[in-house]
């Protein structure tokens, strides 16, 4: 007796066809091989190496392939504080990633500055690039990062993007910097 | 050689130049009158005295006394096991005195630290640039006057700096206060603040009234 059916597809039946749109496949495509642009600046970078370690294992999400090229990324992980110093370097690797990117703001420091209310930290990567998900704990833990990947899936799978692609129009919406932006960091 | 007996020996080498050796917690702190003299003290210590290696050089804000500074620095010797403090003041004016990267090379980025982050230049410096902060940012952060949150800045394509929210948190506490609310105001801007001058420089008055000059306590009594 069988025990184990394919409710989602029965090639019996359907043969070699899948019917489904073509967002949604495109959608399916992205959501599972999310490739992280470790931005490892502080303690919470020891966090990310745990998420990709055997025990949390990012693999499980399909984000196990850490490239340290901005070149061959989908989301940019910002793990720890971001320096006034560091900060046009965020940028400037945000901006070499092509598209589509998404980003993570991962812990209390990269999502608004943290504990460093000082004059050398930004408040938060959100002032110079868009941030989809934000990561509160400090650090937080590997399944807390594992939860933001989630979140980023599902986002992911939502965006239209057979019609206009809204990334940058909606980024700019919904991720206006909570401080105005100098002049020349204009998007 | 105990850290004391090296201190009166410098004092023997340099006489009035330097002062009474200080023992506060088991350290030996000696005040060098004329930070112009720096170099050959420093010569003195590593050739005859075996301080081989140099800890560290940092530097304090007297913020409203004068001289407005004090640069401090570590000995260590490692054969006789013993460290030796020598403080010595810098002016306001001049903020400057001779580099003694030439004595011990680790000063280098001792001094870059101090050149950045207080405005104290070192004269004969190989290569005084900022070292925390990059080439450009108009402000030195660590003195007194200038404020926790910071300052806008912006130097295009390099960085740029935006004032931090404080937004009436506890987050600077100031030492010595008379109550808690001399001791913990909520914010503190300090160039428009005169309450908090005020207050350090009582301080620092009632430091001196007590151990007769303003670098903590007084020379050790003789038994």
């Amino acid at each position: 007796m069988r025990t184990n059916t394919e409710i989602g597809y029965n090639s019996k039946v359907e043969g070699d066809v899948v019917v489904t749109r073509l967002d949604a496949a495109l959608n399916w495509f992205r959501k599972n091989s999310l490739w992280p642009m470790p931005m490892g600046l502080a303690c919470c970078a020891i966090e990310l190496m745990a998420a990709g370690a055997s025990r949390y294992d990012i693999a499980r999400f399909g984000s196990e392939v850490m490239r340290f090229s901005p070149r061959q990324s989908d989301v940019m992980i910002v793990a720890g504080t971001v320096t006034y110093k560091m900060a046009m370097a965020v940028r400037r690797i945000y901006e070499q990633m092509p598209e589509p990117k998404w980003v993570i703001a991962m812990g209390a420091c990269a999502s608004t500055g943290g504990m460093y209310r000082s004059y050398a930290v930004l408040q938060g990567v959100d002032n110079i690039i868009p941030v989809d998900v934000y990561v509160a704990g400090c650090p937080p833990r590997p399944e807390a990062l594992l939860d933001a990947l989630i979140r980023l899936q599902s986002k992911v799978a939502k965006e239209p993007i057979m019609h206009a692609r809204p990334h940058r129009e909606l980024v700019a919406e919904t991720a206006k910097p909570r401080t105005p932006k100098p002049e020349f960091i204009k998007t | 050689m105990s850290a004391l007996e090296q201190a009166n020996k410098l004092r023997e080498k340099f006489g009035e130049l330097i002062s009474v050796p200080v023992e506060f917690r088991g350290e030996i702190t000696v005040i060098l009158a004329d930070a112009e003299r720096i170099v050959e003290v420093c010569e003195f210590a590593k050739r005859d005295l075996g301080f081989s290696y140099l800890v560290d050089i940092c530097s304090v804000d007297n913020y409203g006394d004068d001289p407005r500074w004090t640069v401090v620095y570590h000995f260590s010797n490692f054969t006789d096991g013993v460290h030796l403090r020598l403080k010595t003041d810098v002016g306001e004016e001049k903020a400057e005195l001779p580099t003694v990267t030439k004595v011990w090379r680790t000063a280098d980025w001792h001094e870059r630290e101090i050149y950045d982050m207080m405005g104290i230049r070192f004269r004969g410096h190989p290569d005084l640039r900022r070292i925390l902060m990059w080439e450009g940012y108009p402000y030195f952060p660590l003195r007194k006057d200038f404020p926790l949150a910071g300052k806008p800045s912006e130097m295009p394509d390099v960085a740029f700096t935006n004032a931090a929210p404080l937004e009436g948190g506890p987050f600077v506490t100031i030492a010595g206060g008379k109550d808690t609310i001399a001791r913990e105001p909520r914010v503190r801007i300090p160039e428009t603040d005169s309450l908090e001058t005020t207050n350090r420089v009582e301080r620092r008055d009632d430091i001196k009234n007590l151990h007769g000059h303003s670098h903590g306590p007084g020379p050790i009594e003789k038994k």
